[in-house]
This record gives C-alpha cells, sequence and structure tokens, in this order.
C-alpha cells in the first residue's frame, strides 16, 4: 500500500483527494505546486518553522497558510511529514514563551483544534515571525471575529451533484405519506413569523388553525410549538418535537396548549395517553420552573405521561469531552484505561442518549401512542432523539441519501445551533453555548453501524467526513444557527453543501456489506457491554492506535465480489457461445441474470 | 424420534375447550392482560401444561385452557385457526421417549420429572415442563419441546445438546431456599426449591422443583452435586466407558500432527530447519526420564544423554521451535529451591554447565526468561478469571443493567484483561529477541508446563504462520500443551481433587489468540467461533485431548488393563476430529472465508518466499548487529569466556512498566508498516485494543443480543459471497465442461444476515424478542460536577415573555 514515497501522515486525506478532484477539473490550479489548493484558496503566508509533533518529536518543516488550511510539509524527513488543517478546525491559538525564555523549541505556538488534538510549532525568537504567523492565523481561523467571510463564501469548487437538491421538506414530507387527513403543511412560519428558529414548512394536526398554533406559541419556550417529525406508516402513531412549556413558579397553565396535545393525542387513532419525553433528568426539569421554564405536569395534562430520560445538559456534555482527549491524547492512558474511559463519562453519556431513543422508537412502533419529545429549547437533546429514533424506525435514513435529509430536516432545519455549538469562526475559545452535541449524535450513529454492520449504506468514513466538515467551514451546510439566518445571508446560493462532495464520490463512502432492509426496527444495545469508544475517530491522530486501512474485511469482500461479477459475466458469454452452438432448449436453468438479482448490487 | 403421533380427539377452535398441541408453557395470567412481572412462580395447574405430563400423570385431571391464550399463541406464531384445527395431533410422549439421548457407555443415574426450566429471556416466569436427568456423562433438561422441527439450526453440537451440562462443565450448583441462594457442594440436609447450574462456557440454568415429587427432588439435587462437584477417580471419566462401548472409533485427524512418535518431531525439526543444531532423542523411551516429559522431546545437539537423565529432565533446555534466522525458542524445567545447600550448589554449577554449552556457538546468544517472576503467578491467573466469568454469570436482567453502570471498572477490577496484555507484551518481548537480536530465548518455569506453554504458543503463532491454520494450531496444541505435558486434569479441576490447582492457563492462551485473530482477521485459517467451540471442548470428556495431565499418564491409562470390559486398550478421540462434534455445515463456521491462503511454495519459490519473510521483518536498528558479536566471540579464549557469559546470558528486564527502547522501537516499526498476513503478526497492545471476547463470553446473555447485528452480520454476508462464487465457479466449469447444462442450479441458501442474531451460531433458541432491551438501572452521580449538573443550557430567563 504505501510506499515509502508517500507522506507518513496525511491529517486530512479527504482534503488531499478533493484537491485531486480540483486538479482533474483543472481549475485555478498551479501546475507543480506543491501544495494542495482548492479554488478560490488564496496562499497567505509560509514561515520556518518546527512541529513539535508529540509521536514523533520535533520536525523541520514549512508551513503554508491560505485563506483555508494550514499545510506543514517536513523539509528532512523520510517519509515526508504533512499536515493538512483546515483552519476551521482551530479553536484557539496560543503563545508559548516569551523574548526571554531558554531552552530548546521553548518558543512559539501552541493550536488547539476542535477535532481532538493540538499542535504545537516551534519558531525562531529573532524577527517578528510569531507575531506575523500568529496574527495571520488569528485573522482566518476566526473569520467572524473579524469581519471577514467564511472559506465557504469564497470556495469555487465544482461538484457534478449539487447537496442542496438533496432535501426538500415537502417531497420528504410527501415520503412518508403527509399531508393526509389527519396531518396538514402549514405555511403559517414561511417568513419565520411565528418561531424564528423552525423551517418554514410544519407539519401539524389537521384539527388544529393557525390561530391555534399562534396562542400554542405564547405557552412554549421561544415559540417552538409542537410540530411532527415522523410518522409511522403503519400505527400512524407519530413523532412530535417541541420545547418546554413556560409553566414558571406558578405553574401557570395554557388551554390551547392543552388543547393541541389533545388534539396530537387523538390524531393517531388511538384513545390512549400521549407520551411525552423529556430529555431532561427531573431535576433540570423542575429547577427550569424558576426561569420560567417547567414541564407538563399531570393536573393540566390528564391524558398525557410524562418519562423524563436524564440526559445531561450541554456544559456536562463539553467537560466530557475534555476528559475523554485527556486520556487519548497525545498519549493514550496506559494503565488503567478502562476506569479511565469510565471516568470520563463519555460512553455512559452516549448510552443514555440512545436509551432515550430506543424508548421513543418503541414507544411509537408499538402503536399505542404518539410521542412528544423536548428538552428546554428543544434544539439540541431533542434533536438527538428524534433524529435517532427516526434512524431506528426507518431504514430509508439509514441510506446516504436518507440519513443528509435526516440531518438536514431534524438539525439543520429545526434549529440545532450549529454555530454556537461548533463556534465557527468565532474566536471566543471558552464560550459557554459550545458543546460536541452533533459530535455526540454522530458517534451514536457509528454506535448503531458497529452493532448493525449491514444495515447502514454508509461507512465510517462518511461519519468521519461530516464531522471534519463540521468544523472546516468550506461548505455552507453547518454555518449559522437557524434557516432564518441562513436565508438571510443566501447560502444556498452563495456556498457549497457538503453533500455536493459526499455525493460525488458515493462509492467512497458505501459500506459494501449494506444490505437493503425495508421497514425493519432497528434497536441497538445500549449496554456498556456493547458500546465502544470510537478509536478510529478520536484517537486518529495516534499512529499507534491508527487501524488498517483499509479494512482488510471490507478489501476481502470487495475482491469477492469483483470476483463474482467477472464470474457471472464471463459465465453470461459462455452461455452464449453454448447457446449459439446447441440449439438446445435448457431454458429451465437459472440464468445468470436471475442470480444476479438475488444478490444486492452495490455499485 | 422419541415422539409418536397420536390423534385425539378435539372439539373446533374458539370453543375454549380444545387445545393446541403445544407444550410450552406461559405463565398464568389473569383475563388475557399482559403478564404480570410480579408474579413468582409457575403454576401447572393454570394456563398451558405440557401435554406429555399431563397425560402420563394426570390423565383424568379436566384441561385447563384459557381460549385467550390459544388466540394469542396463534396471533404470535402467526398461523390461522384453521391451519390449527387441522393439526391436533398431539405429540404424545410414550415411554420410551423419556429416557434422554444416550451415548454408548452413558448410563442414566437418576431423574426427575415435572421440572420447571425458566427461559432466562425476559426477567418473567416463562418456561418449560420437562425431565430433568443425570447421567455419568451429562446433565440433561429434556423438554418436551426439545423436538421442534420448524427451525433445525445450522450449527448443532452432536454430543453436547443445548439442555446438556456435561459433569465437567458444572462450574458451581446453588439452591435456592426461600429466596435465597446457598452453594451445594457436599451432602445435603435440605432440598432447595430452586436449583441454578453455572456452567463453565458461562451458561446459567435455572430450575424449579416445586412441582417435582419431594423423593425425586432428593434423588436428582444429590446426584447432580455428588457426580459433578465431588472427587473423582481418573478411571470414573467418562472418557472410559465411552471409549470401551464406543464402536469403530474413527480416527480423523485432519492432518494434525500429534507428536507421539519420534518422526513427528524429527518433521518439525525439519520444518523449522532447527535440526541442524538440535536433535530429537529417544532417552525418555518407557518415561525412565520423567513422567512428566513426552516420549520424544527435541534438544541442543550437545547436550548428552546423561545429563537428561540425570536430574529427571530438569535444568535441560528443551526445544521448542526454531526461528528463520536460526534462533530457537527453548523451554525449561527449573530446579525447586532446594534447602541443602550442596544440593543446591551442585544444581547450580549444572546449570552453569547447560549454560555454557548452549552458549557457545553454532548457538545463537541466549537470554533467560524465568517466567514465574516475569509473568503473573497461576493463582493470580485463577483469582482473576474467577473474578471476571462472574461478570457474565448472570441471575437475569436486572442484574445484567445493574452491572452495566460500572461496567469498565467492574472489567478492570478483575485484572483478566490486563493479565491478557502482560502475556501478549512477554511474547511481543520473546518474539524480538529471536526475530531482531538473534539470540535464543529460554524460558524458564517450575515444571516448564504452564506459562511456557501459553508463551511458547503464542510466540508461534506470532512468528510461523504455519501456527495460524488450522491444522497448524492443532498441531502446536498437541506439541506445547497435550504432548508437552500441560496438566489439564489439575488445570480444570475435571476429577475435584484440588481447588488449588485449578487455573485456566489454556483458556488464557485462547483469549490471547483471540485478540490476535479480531485484529487480523483474514491471517487466520480459523474462526473465533472455532476458539469458542475449543473451549468449551475443554470440559468434553469422550476427548482424550484435555483429559490427561501427561502422554505418560494417558499411555498407562490407556491399556484398559485394570477395567474388566473388552480387552485391548482404549481407543480415544481426538478433540481434532471435529466431524464427531459437528456436522460439515456447522463446520463451515470454524472456517475463516477471509483467510487468504499463502500460495503453496514448491521447492524453487520457497528461498524467495522466506527471502520476502526476512525483507519484511528486518527493521533499520537491527541490522548486522549479530554477525559482529558472533565473530568476535570466535577469538575468545577460553579463559574470556566466562566473562564472556555474562554478556552472552542476558536476562530478561523485569520492570515490565518500563519496557526496553529497543522493544518499543520493534513494536512501533512493526506497526507503521503494511501487515503481512503470513509474516510476522504482533498483537496491539494498548488499553483500547485488548478487548472482551464477546462471543464467548456473551453468547448466553439474552440482553446483550443483537437481532440481526454483531459481527455475524458481516460473517454471514462474505460466507454467501463464498458459497455463490463457488458454485458459479461449478457452473462456469461445467459450461465448460460442454455438458449441456440442463441441470438446473439451486442458489445456495442464503443466510439472511438480519434474522441472525449477534449470538448466533450459539443460543439458537432464544426467542426473538420484539421488545428492545433497555437499561433499568439508574444513572449514578455525576459526584464532582454538580455545578454544571444543575445548570440549563443556556441560561434565559423566559419567565419574562409570559407578560
Amino acid at each position: 500500500m504505501a510506499s515509502s514515497s508517500t507522506p507518513k501522515y496525511i491529517s486530512n486525506s479527504l482534503e488531499n483527494s478533493s484537491s485531486k478532484r480540483t486538479l482533474k477539473d483543472g481549475t485555478n490550479w498551479e501546475q507543480n505546486e506543491e501544495i494542495p489548493r482548492l479554488p478560490g484558496e488564496t496562499r497567505v503566508t509560509d514561515k520556518d518553522v518546527i512541529y513539535m509533533c508529540p509521536f514523533n518529536g520535533p520536525v523541520k518543516g514549512r508551513v503554508y497558510i491560505t485563506n483555508y488550511r494550514l499545510y506543514l510539509r517536513s523539509v528532512e524527513n523520510d517519509p515526508v511529514v504533512i499536515l493538512n488543517v483546515p483552519l476551521g478546525v482551530i479553536s484557539r491559538i496560543e503563545k508559548m514563551g516569551g523574548a526571554s525564555s531558554r531552552g530548546e523549541n521553548s518558543y512559539g505556538l501552541d493550536i488547539t483544534c476542535k477535532d481532538m488534538r493540538n499542535l504545537r510549532f516551534a519558531l525562531k525568537q529573532e524577527g517578528h515571525s510569531r507575531r506575523d504567523i500568529f496574527e495571520v492565523l488569528t485573522k482566518y481561523a476566526f473569520p467572524q471575529s473579524h469581519n471577514m467571510l467564511f472559506f465557504a463564501f469564497v470556495n469555487e469548487e465544482k461538484f457534478p451533484e449539487n447537496g442542496w437538491m438533496v432535501y426538500n421538506p415537502m417531497s420528504e414530507y410527501r415520503r412518508q405519506g403527509l399531508p393526509n387527513e389527519r396531518w396538514r403543511v402549514t405555511f403559517i412560519n414561511e417568513h419565520y413569523g411565528l418561531c424564528d428558529t423552525y423551517p418554514s414548512l410544519l407539519v401539524v394536526p389537521y384539527n388544529a388553525t393557525d390561530e391555534d398554533l399562534k396562542k400554542v406559541a405564547a405557552f412554549r419556550s421561544r415559540n417552538r410549538i409542537p410540530v411532527l417529525s415522523w410518522i409511522h406508516p403503519e400505527t400512524q402513531a407519530v413523532i412530535m418535537r417541541c420545547s418546554q412549556p413556560l409553566v414558571g413558579m406558578s405553574g401557570k397553565r395554557n388551554k390551547d396548549d392543552e388543547r393541541y396535545l389533545d388534539v396530537i393525542r387523538e390524531a393517531n387513532g388511538q384513545i390512549s395517553k400521549l407520551t411525552i419525553y423529556d430529555a431532561r433528568p427531573n431535576v433540570n426539569a423542575v429547577a427550569n420552573k424558576a426561569t420560567g421554564g417547567g414541564y407538563e405536569g399531570e393536573d393540566a395534562y390528564p391524558n398525557a405521561e410524562l418519562f423524563f430520560l436524564d440526559i445531561h445538559n450541554i456544559h456536562v456534555m463539553r467537560e466530557s469531552l475534555k476528559k475523554l482527549k485527556d486520556i487519548v491524547y497525545p498519549n493514550v492512558e496506559e494503565s488503567h484505561w478502562l476506569s479511565s474511559l469510565e471516568s470520563t463519562h463519555w460512553l455512559e453519556h452516549i448510552k443514555l442518549v440512545l436509551t432515550g431513543a430506543i424508548q421513543v422508537a418503541d414507544k411509537v412502533s408499538s402503536g399505542r401512542s404518539s410521542v412528544l419529545v423536548h428538552c428546554s429549547d428543544g434544539w439540541d437533546r431533542t434533536a438527538q432523539l428524534t433524529s435517532l429514533a427516526m434512524l431506528m424506525l426507518d431504514s430509508y435514513y439509514r441510506t446516504i441519501e436518507g440519513f443528509e435529509v435526516l440531518v438536514q430536516k431534524e438539525w439543520i432545519g429545526f434549529g440545532h445551533k450549529f454555530a454556537s455549538r461548533i463556534g465557527h469562526g468565532d474566536k471566543n475559545h471558552a464560550d459557554a453555548d459550545r458543546s460536541p452535541i452533533f459530535l455526540q449524535f454522530i458517534d451514536c450513529v457509528w454506535q448503531m453501524s458497529k452493532q448493525f454492520p449491514t444495515a447502514f449504506e454508509f461507512n465510517e468514513q462518511f461519519l468521519i467526513t461530516i464531522l471534519d466538515h463540521l468544523y472546516s467551514c468550506r461548505f455552507g451546510t453547518f454555518l449559522y444557527n437557524s434557516e432564518l439566518l441562513r436565508e438571510k445571508e443566501k447560502v444556498t446560493e452563495k456556498t457549497l453543501s457538503l453533500w455536493s462532495l459526499i455525493n460525488s464520490e458515493k462509492s467512497k463512502y458505501t459500506n459494501p456489506f449494506y444490505s437493503k432492509e425495508l421497514n425493519r426496527a432497528l434497536y441497538p444495545v445500549a449496554s456498556m457491554r456493547h458500546l465502544e469508544l470510537w478509536v478510529n475517530y478520536y484517537i486518529r491522530w495516534n499512529p499507534r492506535i491508527r487501524q488498517q486501512q483499509p479494512n482488510p474485511v471490507e478489501q476481502r469482500y470487495m475482491e469477492l465480489l469483483a470476483l463474482r461479477d467477472d464470474y457471472i459475466r464471463r459465465l453470461e458469454e459462455l452461455q452464449i457461445t453454448n447457446n449459439s452452438k446447441i440449439s438446445n432448449s435448457s431454458a429451465s436453468s437459472t440464468s445468470p441474470s436471475q442470480m444476479v438479482s438475488q444478490v444486492q448490487t452495490h455499485f | 424420534m422419541w415422539y409418536q403421533e397420536v390423534s385425539l380427539p378435539c372439539e373446533g377452535p374458539g370453543t375454549g375447550t380444545g387445545g393446541p398441541g403445544k407444550t410450552r408453557v406461559s405463565h398464568p395470567r389473569a383475563g388475557g392482560g399482559s403478564g404480570q412481572p410480579g408474579e413468582r412462580c409457575p403454576c401447572p395447574r393454570q394456563g398451558w401444561v405440557p401435554m406429555g405430563f399431563r397425560v402420563l400423570h394426570s390423565q383424568n385431571h379436566p384441561r385447563f385452557y384459557d381460549s385467550t391464550e390459544v388466540i394469542k399463541e396463534q396471533a404470535r406464531s402467526g398461523r390461522s385457526l384453521q391451519l390449527r384445527a387441522n393439526e391436533i395431533h398431539i405429540k404424545e410422549p410414550i415411554e420410551k421417549e423419556v429416557n434422554p439421548r444416550l451415548l454408548p457407555g452413558e448410563l442414566l443415574l437418576c431423574e426427575a420429572s415435572t421440572v420447571y426450566k425458566y427461559m432466562q429471556e425476559d426477567g418473567s416466569n416463562r418456561g418449560t415442563y420437562g425431565k430433568l436427568v443425570c447421567t455419568n456423562f451429562k446433565i440433561s433438561f429434556l423438554d418436551d419441546d426439545s423436538a421442534s422441527d420448524d427451525n433445525e439450526p445450522q450449527f448443532k453440537n452432536k454430543i453436547v445438546g443445548e439442555n446438556d451440562i456435561t459433569l465437567q462443565c458444572v462450574d458451581q450448583i446453588y439452591g435456592v431456599y426461600d429466596e435465597k441462594k446457598k452453594l451445594l457442594t457436599g451432602q445435603l440436609r435440605k432440598y432447595p426449591e430452586k436449583l441454578i447450574i453455572y456452567c463453565k462456557d458461562l451458561r446459567v440454568f435455572n430450575f424449579c422443583l416445586r412441582y417435582t415429587k419431594e423423593e425425586e427432588v432428593k434423588r436428582i439435587v444429590s446426584g447432580i452435586v455428588h457426580h459433578s462437584q465431588t472427587p473423582k477417580l481418573l478411571k470414573r471419566l467418562f472418557l472410559f466407558s465411552y471409549a470401551s462401548a464406543a464402536p469403530n472409533n474413527t480416527d480423523g485427524r485432519n492432518q494434525t500432527v500429534m507428536f507421539e512418535t519420534l518422526e513427528d518431531w524429527r518433521d518439525e525439526l525439519e520444518r523449522t530447519k532447527g535440526n541442524v543444531k538440535y536433535k530429537a532423542v529417544t532417552t525418555n523411551e518407557g518415561y525412565r526420564v520423567s513422567e512428566k516429559l513426552p516420549l520424544y522431546f527435541v534438544v541442543p545437539l550437545c547436550i548428552s544423554e546423561e545429563s537428561i537423565l540425570k536430574y529427571e529432565g530438569r535444568g535441560i533446555p528443551i526445544w521448542c521451535w526454531s526461528c528463520h534466522n536460526g534462533a530457537a525458542l527453548l523451554k525449561m524445567s527449573a530446579f525447586p529451591k532446594e534447602q541443602d545447600d550442596s544440593t543446591s550448589q551442585m544444581q547450580k554449577a549444572f546449570l552453569d554447565g547447560i549454560y555454557k554449552t548452549i552458549s557457545k556457538p553454532p548457538y545463537e546468544l541466549l537470554k533467560l526468561d524465568d517466567l514465574s517472576s516475569s509473568l503473573p503467578s497461576l493463582q493470580d491467573i485463577q483469582t482473576a478469571y474467577t473474578r471476571f466469568k462472574q461478570l457474565f454469570l448472570i441471575d437475569n436482567s436486572t442484574d445484567f443493567w445493574a452491572t452495566d453502570v460500572k461496567w469498565f471498572s467492574l472489567l478492570e477490577s478483575t485484572n483478566w484483561l490486563e493479565i491478557i496484555r502482560r502475556v501478549l507484551k512477554k511474547a511481543i518481548e520473546v518474539a524480538e529477541c529471536l526475530e531482531i537480536q538473534h539470540t535464543n530465548v529460554l524460558l524458564i518455569e517450575e515444571t516448564a508446563t504452564d506459562l511456557c506453554c501459553v508463551i511458547s504458543s503464542l510466540v508461534q503463532v506470532m512468528m510461523d504462520s504455519y501456527s495460524r491454520t488450522k491444522s497448524g494450531f492443532q498441531s502446536l496444541i498437541q506439541k506445547e500443551w497435550v504432548i508437552g505435558g500441560h496438566g489439564f486434569l489439575d488445570r480444570c479441576n475435571h476429577l475435584h481433587k484440588s481447588e488449588k490447582e485449578e487455573a485456566p492457563v489454556f483458556l488464557l492462551l485462547l483469549n490471547c489468540v483471540w485478540q490476535l485473530v479480531q485484529q487480523y482477521p483474514p491471517a487466520f485459517e480459523f474462526t473465533e467461533t472455532y476458539l469458542t467451540v475449543l473451549s468449551d471442548s475443554l470440559y468434553v470428556p469422550i476427548f482424550s485431548t484435555f483429559f490427561f495431565n501427561s502422554q505418560h499418564q494417558r499411555d498407562t491409562n490407556k491399556s484398559g488393563e485394570s477395567l474388566k470390559t473388552q480387552s485391548g486398550p482404549f481407543r480415544f478421540l481426538t478433540v481434532w476430529d471435529w466431524a464427531v462434534q459437528f456436522d460439515p455445515k456447522a463446520q463451515a463456521f470454524l472456517n475463516n472465508p477471509l483467510y487468504a491462503e499463502k500460495p503453496k511454495p514448491d521447492k524453487s519459490q520457497r528461498k524467495t518466499a522466506r527471502f520476502k519473510h526476512q525483507r519484511q521483518l528486518s527493521l533499520p536498528l537491527t541490522q548486522a548487529k549479530p554477525s559482529t558479536k558472533r565473530g568476535f566471540f570466535r577469538e575468545e579464549t577460553d579463559h574470556l569466556i566466562k566473562n564472556i557469559l555474562g554478556k552472552r546470558i542476558g536476562k530478561f528486564i523485569n520492570s515490565s512498566d518500563e519496557p526496553p527502547n529497543s522493544l518499543r522501537e520493534f513494536y512501533d516499526s512493526w506497526h507503521s508498516k503494511p501487515v503481512d498476513y503470513h509474516g510476522l503478526l504482533l498483537p496491539r497492545i494498548d488499553g483500547p485494543e485488548i478487548k472482551v471476547w464477546a462471543q464467548r463470553y456473551l453468547r448466553w446473555i439474552p440482553e446483550a443480543q443483537l437481532h440481526g447485528g454483531g459481527t455475524i452480520a458481516t460473517a454471514a454476508k462474505i460466507l454467501d459471497l463464498m458459497e455463490e462464487v463457488q458454485s458459479l465457479q461449478v457452473k462456469m466449469d461445467e459450461e465448460h465442461s460442454q455438458a449441456v447444462s440442463g441441470a438446473v442450479h439451486s442458489v445456495p441458501m442464503r443466510r439472511n444476515s438480519a434474522r441472525l442474531s449477534s449470538l448466533f451460531p450459539f443460543a439458537l433458541l432464544q426467542r426473538q424478542s420484539v421488545k428492545p432491551a433497555l437499561p433499568t438501572s439508574t444513572w449514578k452521580d455525576l459526584e464532582d460536577e454538580d455545578d454544571l449538573v444543575k445548570r440549563d443550557d443556556e441560561f434565559v430567563d423566559l419567565s419574562g415573555d409570559m407578560l
């Protein structure tokens, strides 16, 4: 595989291949250029540095900074060491050492990344080399803090597929069989007048008027009223999402909200209670009353059953990931690995999120009752729960395009605050709004794909690519907090979609073991016995831990597939020649084409 | 086959009086509502009762049927009512069927009827009635349903059925008295209401004896406890009854080298090119050296017969294997600590002499490794495993989820995975010495039959791709363990003689090999299922393989003189004859479809293959070192030898935390290169890489079951594709041969991976429950993060909105 001339570390293989693409396209590519460059990417500066590789020690090299990436190429090492880091992943840039510092390589920059690594560069003390590079990096890594555009807005890449066409809310609802006699599409939020963090198109009970919706909005935090996310094709039970009710200390009630929930309950034709899953721990829900929030009380909602799912808040998750980084980067905790892992609680949180989603999915598929999911605002834990439950229930979302639709709908459309949670282009690294909620969701998906290796059309690389571009700012997909803001910034007109990149090279993201199965509910086992740390993501920078790429099992399977296709082709040829030789009707034999149809084709 | 079809008159369905010929008992329920979790005991007088039992014992009793149950069952099974009515040919047990299926030589010792076996799956009291029997081979539950025909399993053990527990497989037996569990060991005064049997293959059986006649309870409980838990004579092992009764035992050894003959050893020497410096000796013929040593073994050429005989083989380096570069792996049984000074002086002098001879050229430098000080003791291993296995012997769902919360720290506290890690690390150290430092490695242990076997086997699996084939691995187990004299009988405590001797040393090896198998799937001809069934075979006493302490013990007991059975020596079966346990279809699961077979080298290719191998392994840091040293040594004069010896006989530095740099470099450098599946294989030993052997340890736990998931899902797809490719190949050949192909080829049967469970191919009759498993345990506190926990995601006062 890797010959000696290939770089030892390619920090982001995706970047590499996409630059090959552009080379093929021939746009804006300077021949003989050593560093990869995307169309629209411009060179800003370069410097000689020493890269303090935590695994291999100091590496002499030259660092190139563009308006999109930091690229380092070693000058002496064989094989060449390469770093290829989109500036978007940078969370924090610190100067280390002062003018008077002594000791080798103690003067330079320490860069904290959002993707579980730190980069350290040692610089010469003479001149203003550090100041220059620090300023350039700060400017281009945090464009929002410097009144500059995200790279996504200057990116001039071209792709054969247009990812913005992947999700059309109307066709997704139609796919679900909506609208129908019980559920209608409303345009009440067309100009985001009802709720500025919701999408423009909403599905609500047929028996609720737009006037009703407005009244309900007054009683839901940030006007995020209960709306439909998914309907079960057989039982007609639905998954609804919303924010907490504004109950407050005094225990306020709202007749319209109460009636609205009853309308939802009745809409699936069953008479059982509506199940409400409050994603928060009980105590937190109670505490929210102090600030005007709360939960649906028994008195006000006698026809609803309320369960708390005990999922913790964004701050707990952030701290948990921080602890995880401590034990895996740069070195993997050697002694007491298991108890160290446990003490981060990361997998425990994953377990709770999955458990909650299983409960939601199970309730809906059991068919008796519809489900309402909320947390405080309904854009973090709620998005995790609804999207994971939908992934368990609807096999469409387990395809590449279906998953893109799911992310587009439940996360981007319903206002998961990507800009705040990730801090795109924002220098305020300590912002309490930042939290790895979406990463946690992708981790849950990975856990499911690990438990069911044949149930997902996409592979691990797909998930890692999504996470890489969650930070990279190369695509408009994850920019901004809401549909309203994205429309204002004309994101779909001025930027490219991540799905353009992925869908243009689908085979790279396809799981060869996928077998299409319709309508099978997929329940992962949310037990620590099965949950694993996602080593290929969290510890991918460590060359000692890295898994064999490509996966040998997958590779062998692909070889067999190719062999089979070759046999079938040759057999067909043989049969044609044989049949022409002998005018014998051997029609009864299974023809190769019949055999092919028995097998999933993966290409 | 144990049933006779009997037609019973029956009224039509829906009347509430007719009943289906079903024997499964579900718990009585009130008015057809869902099962009440609070209900404790099953009652045969209500709900469904087993047909066979009722007809046999209570013919005059009226039949109780809950009609809603019938309908429910129909809904569950999806059969129409009409079909049901026609189907009422009740499987009626007749006298013959109450007997278990017995193997040749197997005798029924005691039995009890109306025993209720709980199905573990959902914490309810669902289960089946049947008969519990104990023979001189197994404990067996005969469930009237066991002949269920619609689900012929693809993977079935022909000797030990799903409800069979061989006497050697019983780990512990508990009795339940008034809801309290008590360990049952010897004489019993009181007889329990419930019997829980924990098995060494980690199955857990729960039997309720409340509906069994007191007499029968007494007989069966004391019978089971006596036959499975109390000390036994070797000759009372079922092995002997079976061997004397079983006719014409086949001798299918599948090319496994048994190492029972001198030839086998010579061939092995030749195969590894060890014959230049080592020789197979016949000194132990008639076991005149030692009863612990095999009849034939291999020593350095320079070792005299006299020295072998001197201390019963102690202090003699015994050859295990030679590396492609000539360096050899040796093992030696150490001298016990002597009180007497002069004796120990003599022994020391003897050892020095031996070391001197085998450190001289042509022999390589020698490294000694005293495993008793550089690895955990057998006691540590036993303690760790005892704790570890406890984590998987789960009584019920509540138990499962309660332990789930602290799972990782529980695992860690057993220390089992850490022991695996240390053993793997030791094997890497040894491999480095052989491969890079070009030194001989001499493993030392008191008897050289425990950890020596583990390390030498592991090193060979890592370094010799032949040991990663099925026959190669089996030959290795024969060489190092069976003939090598590992005390299986004592270590497994098969005879319940002494718990002090018990230690899962062989299981430790299988666990380590499993780590390699899951890290490098294409490198092994066998699958993890192979390792799992091999571990199960440790407790099946029809094979002699794991039921003797030494070749000597086997040979002396083989003669059969002491028994008054037929003449002639016993013919024991070997476990390597897999056809005894599995039919060909099931054996397919033992073979790895991903295994990339090594192209068979003929004589001319051999050299290049070896060269390639070497190039793959050679690392820049170590080239040329050994040769210069050797050259230097040759010029030494005798009086210098003594000084040099210090250098030539190195000891391992045993500070296990801080490995020597060269080892680190060896490990890192190997891992930075692409893997050659036929070359050297080094396990990854960082924390996240050492895993729990899920198939072996989780296979009987319903909560851990993934419907349509697990590694079996991909494995089944690969198997399907393999079969398809093979059938296409056949078809092509036929087309080629131009025999007008009118024959219809059936597409090979597909294993629908979505319908398999991750527990496949084990735990076959676990019913597919539709309900997902939900944790019942509660979230433990995030003690140190109280302030964070209490916060809301984003602090916004919403009360203002209300105005």
